[in-house]
């Protein structure tokens, strides 16, 4: 255990929210509004848990369990997740596969809370996210391959410290497809445009937000908390993919903010995706994480 | 060795005076202390870490009544009897509304024959004693499966099953007498293999053999059918610790057989994969609640054989790291596969118990009503959908991290077997996620769907307590899986054919933080609650209804049903499932009767065994002749074979 990575730690848990207020500016720039605070994502977790919170009659434990367990999986997963040179909290070969399946836990109780409330609309959301997950894991996975293959190493800390030592003479193209990937899977995983849209008001063309639905009061607070700390750590992964070669955590803390001005850009350019269309785009990309590790091999 | 054969007698015994006394009463208390007294020998066999044998003469021609706890038997016999007894414990109250309409004595015997018929398949090293065994195995379990005979649906799930395992024996006996006609013998401590073109046939005669009673996909056509139609103890002890003899088996002929080339693991990675991919993709399709806990047994073979396949390339290519970490996985999945399949076959049965239906549809709401079962069946679907902290993540972690190593490797040929590894068991997981959810979800979750779940309550204890246990070696699994290295060293040494102590113990440091963050985990959730609830103190907490876009009248019939939540994925993967929909629309102004279904048959039933045997049966027809139904020419047929026989001998 050391104090950089309990640093970097304490960096990512109060930094996370502001991502989202980043997104949404740029969002607002681009639509020649003014937009919401960058702090906006604050005020509102703060709001939220001096609240009181209401249930529905058909729910269980599951669904008051849903936030919590959720917030415990993502907050040992950033455990587990290196910031540039920093090395992360807890490393060891074989520590990432842990990441994803923590970040599964998460998604396993959001989907059966969904599904909890016994309504059609988070029955949907749970069977679209169900059903967009499984076709993203092998995208995911195979984007490791590709990394650790680079890397020849097991542990997340060691991957990116050694491929950022390798990356002069690497193949040129390889870590441009997997960063594509890997953005691809970023996008979906965080349900951002083009597979859903985080600012829809139609219960049924949600995904993400329809699950979280009857959700209020300090259960929602931990939901939003627990999505901004998501988006932090998958989009570390991507930066860090990106930014080899580079040997500073400032760098890679810019290289987040600037991700988000392009989520939030890419979310006012394009539209979302036809639902049927959502798992060609995550097999294209697993076809590319495929393709850099047989380029990577060659 | 003497705690083996006491227990063994116990459970005989027992079998038999539930018979003649017509007690069941004997039979439980057979079925739970003999496999508790025989499980004292694997313990034994572990701490002094040698093999425990017991070679007696039998007066068969060939045979001899030759038992070894070895590595490999010793790992396998542990979960069977620690599964039976407690399914014993539970089968005694889940039979009980059967009382007054069964026969339930010949329940008893047959349970109490297969598991000791499972006792001696994983000890038998002589090949007659195992085939006896193997057969009885089947004989029993096939009286098991067609226990409620009456209804149509069981006895055809009874005759395929049937069908099914005598053709795996026939494998199985060509197999054996092949090594026997070499070596002269049917020990197989004296069984070695001359050619290697020959030993390539003997594996695939194994392969074919055992993987009809593993559940080797497009092998598995019985397993939907006959899993599902037993009393649910005894699907829990076929899909938990029965399919897995036919994994023990085809190790065991491994062994005898020597490390071969490298297609015998790819043969095993891609009856992984497909087995996998199908087995996960037709369990998302089934409605029946215990059919889609036997089609995930398909997909968990599968991951098994995915492990044992990549541990047996390791083996041939010589990538100690990943022989030793695809076989280590590989066998927890055993063992694992044992502990939470019996627990969710277990718990599916409650569910049956206290509503009377198998159906997803008509359940729902049950958290509420049996809030005890509901939790116990939540954690074993964390545990198949391989989530930490439970069992099923730690074995799939094993998998994955031999695998991420291959991709490392200079051999292209275990890149590429690395590579198809990964991204096979990814979409393997995500989609046994996506299955269980829904099989948790429809069934426990929301509102009840149709009366019979609306009345339900909790099991008592002797159904309970045995669930609680397995429960709880899934999580032990889970947290405490460094301490299991000494079994586990032990048998992939075996299989391995190298010291394996090292390579294993280097992944220790990844077990340990497992057990770590595991624990971190757990605490960090009870810590989270507590501040959830600390948050919530003395602030109103109101109960409305769900939010359903201002309609305020919801019904239960509104919400997502089993089927709607399976079909994205069943639409995408229509192509190869085959499954196909019906629709009629609406199409008046005025509303008239639509019609809306979706039916996903089984694809190696409907596209591979259906047409074959129907070519077989119109070939067969050609000498019905032969059968007439006139006993004195059936005498004659007889004797006719006989005097053949004699000249031949004679000639």
């Amino acid at each position: 255990m050391s104090v950089p990575s309990l640093v970097h730690m304490a960096i990512a848990m109060i930094t996370a929210p502001l991502i989202f207020g980043i997104i949404n500016r740029t969002k607002s720039l681009f639509g020649g509004r003014e937009g919401p605070p960058l702090l906006q994502q604050y005020f509102d977790i703060a709001k939220l848990l001096q609240k009181g919170t209401v249930y529905s009659r058909t729910t269980s434990w599951v669904f008051r369990a849903g936030p919590v367990i959720g917030l415990a999986c993502v907050l040992i997963a950033l455990a587990l997740l290196p910031l540039g040179p920093l090395p992360a909290l807890c490393s060891f070969p074989g520590d990432f596969i842990v990441m994803i399946g923590l970040l599964a836990v998460m998604r396993f109780f959001t989907m059966l809370a969904a599904i909890d409330a016994g309504s059609s609309f988070e029955g949907m959301g749970a069977s679209r996210e169900a059903t967009f997950s499984a076709l993203a894991e092998p995208a995911l996975f195979l984007c490791f391959a590709a990394i650790s293959q680079k890397a020849a190493s097991l542990s997340l800390s060691d991957m990116f410290l050694r491929h950022s030592g390798d990356a002069t003479h690497g193949s040129a193209p390889a870590p441009a497809l997997l960063a594509v990937a890997l953005f691809v899977v970023f996008l979906a995983e965080n349900a951002r445009i083009p597979v859903d849209d985080p600012n829809t008001h139609l219960e049924l063309t949600m995904i993400h937000e329809v699950m979280a639905l009857d959700y209020g009061g300090p259960d929602l607070a931990f939901i939003f908390y627990a999505s901004a700390l998501k988006l932090w750590i998958l989009g570390a992964l991507v930066v860090n993919v990106v930014l080899s070669g580079i040997e500073s955590a400032w760098a890679v803390l810019a290289g987040l903010f600037f991700l988000a001005i392009i989520v939030g850009a890419v979310e006012s350019t394009m539209a979302r995706l036809k639902l049927l269309r959502v798992p060609q785009l995550l097999i294209g990309a697993g076809a590319l994480a495929m393709l850099t590790l047989i380029v990577a091999m060659g | 060795m003497n705690f083996f054969l006491a227990g063994l007698c116990i459970l005989i015994t027992g079998g038999l005076m539930a018979w003649l006394l017509r007690r069941e009463s004997v039979g439980l208390i057979g079925a739970i202390m003999g496999p508790l007294m025989a499980l004292l020998a694997p313990i034994q066999a572990w701490r002094h870490g040698k093999a425990l044998s017991i070679s007696m003469p039998w007066n068969v021609p060939y045979g001899s009544f030759f038992l070894e706890i070895d590595a490999l038997s010793a790992f396998f016999l542990a979960p069977i009897l620690a599964i039976s007894a407690l399914g014993a414990l539970y089968g005694f109250e889940y039979l009980i509304p059967y009382r007054n309409k069964r026969n339930l004595r010949s329940v008893w015997f047959f349970y109490n024959i297969l598991v000791a018929s499972m006792m001696i398949v994983v000890t038998a090293k002589n090949g007659i004693l195992f085939l006896t065994a193997w057969e009885t195995m089947a004989l029993a379990s096939f009286f098991l499966v067609i226990f409620e005979a009456e209804r149509p649906e069981t006895l055809n799930a009874g005759w395929s099953y049937l069908i099914a395992s005598h053709m795996g024996t026939a494998c199985l006996l060509v197999l054996f007498i092949w090594l026997g006609r070499l070596n002269g013998t049917l020990d197989f401590n004296g069984f070695g293999v001359a050619g290697a073109r020959e030993a390539g046939f003997m594996f695939l005669l194994a392969v074919l053999g055992f993987g009809i009673k593993a559940g080797f996909f497009p092998l598995h056509v019985w397993l939907p059918e006959a899993h599902p139609a037993a009393p649910s103890h005894v699907s829990a002890l076929m899909s938990g610790v029965m399919v897995k003899t036919g994994i023990y088996g085809l190790l065991q002929v491994y062994l005898l057989l020597g490390p071969g080339p490298a297609w015998w693991g790819w043969l095993l990675i891609s009856i992984g994969a497909l087995s996998g991919l199908f087995g996960a993709l037709f369990a998302l399709a089934q409605h029946d609640l215990k059919r889609l806990l036997a089609y995930s047994s398909v997909e968990n073979i599968g991951i098994i054989a995915l492990g044992l396949g990549l541990g047996m390339l390791g083996r041939t290519l010589n990538d100690p790291f990943l022989a030793t970490l695809g076989f280590c996985g590989g066998l927890l999945h055993v063992l694992n596969h044992g502990l939470f399949k019996s627990l969710l076959f277990l718990s599916a049965g409650a569910v049956v118990h206290v509503t009377g239906t198998r159906d997803m549809e008509r359940l729902g709401g049950l958290i509420k009503r049996i809030p005890w079962t509901a939790a116990l069946f939540l954690l074993g679907a964390m545990a198949i959908s391989g989530l930490p902290p439970l069992n099923g993540f730690v074995s799939e972690f094993l998998i994955l991290l031999g695998a991420f190593r291959g991709i490392s490797s200079l051999s292209p040929q275990v890149v590429a077997a690395s590579a198809t590894s990964i991204a096979s068991l990814a979409l393997i997981g995500g989609l046994a996620i996506a299955c269980f959810i829904r099989a948790f979800g429809v069934s426990f979750l929301g509102e009840p769907r149709a009366k019979r779940a609306q009345g339900a309550h909790e099991v008592r204890w002797p159904m309970l307590f045995p669930m609680v246990v397995l429960a709880a070696g899934c999580l032990m699994v889970g947290i405490g899986s460094p301490w299991l290295d000494r079994p586990l060293t032990l048998v992939v040494a075996a299989i391995s054919g190298q010291q394996s102590g090292q390579f294993l113990a280097d992944s220790i440091p990844s077990l340990l933080s497992l057990t770590m963050l595991g624990t971190g985990f757990l605490v960090l959730v009870a810590l989270l609650a507590g501040f959830r609830i600390w948050l919530l103190h003395g602030r109103p907490v109101e109960e409305a209804l769900t939010w359903d876009c201002g309609y305020a009248r919801p019904s239960s019939r509104m919400q997502y049903t089993a089927s709607s939540f399976a079909q994205p994925l069943m639409n995408f993967f229509a192509a190869i499932t085959g499954s196909t929909t019906r629709f009629k629309p609406l199409d008046r102004f005025y509303p008239v009767a639509a019609e809306f279904t979706t039916a996903t048959p089984d694809i190696a039933r409907t596209r591979l065994f259906d047409p074959v045997f129907r070519k077989v049966r119109h070939a067969l027809m050609k000498l019905r002749w032969i059968q007439h139904g006139h006993p004195q020419l059936y005498v004659l047929y007889i004797a006719i074979t006989l005097l053949t026989l004699f000249l031949w001998k004679l000639g």
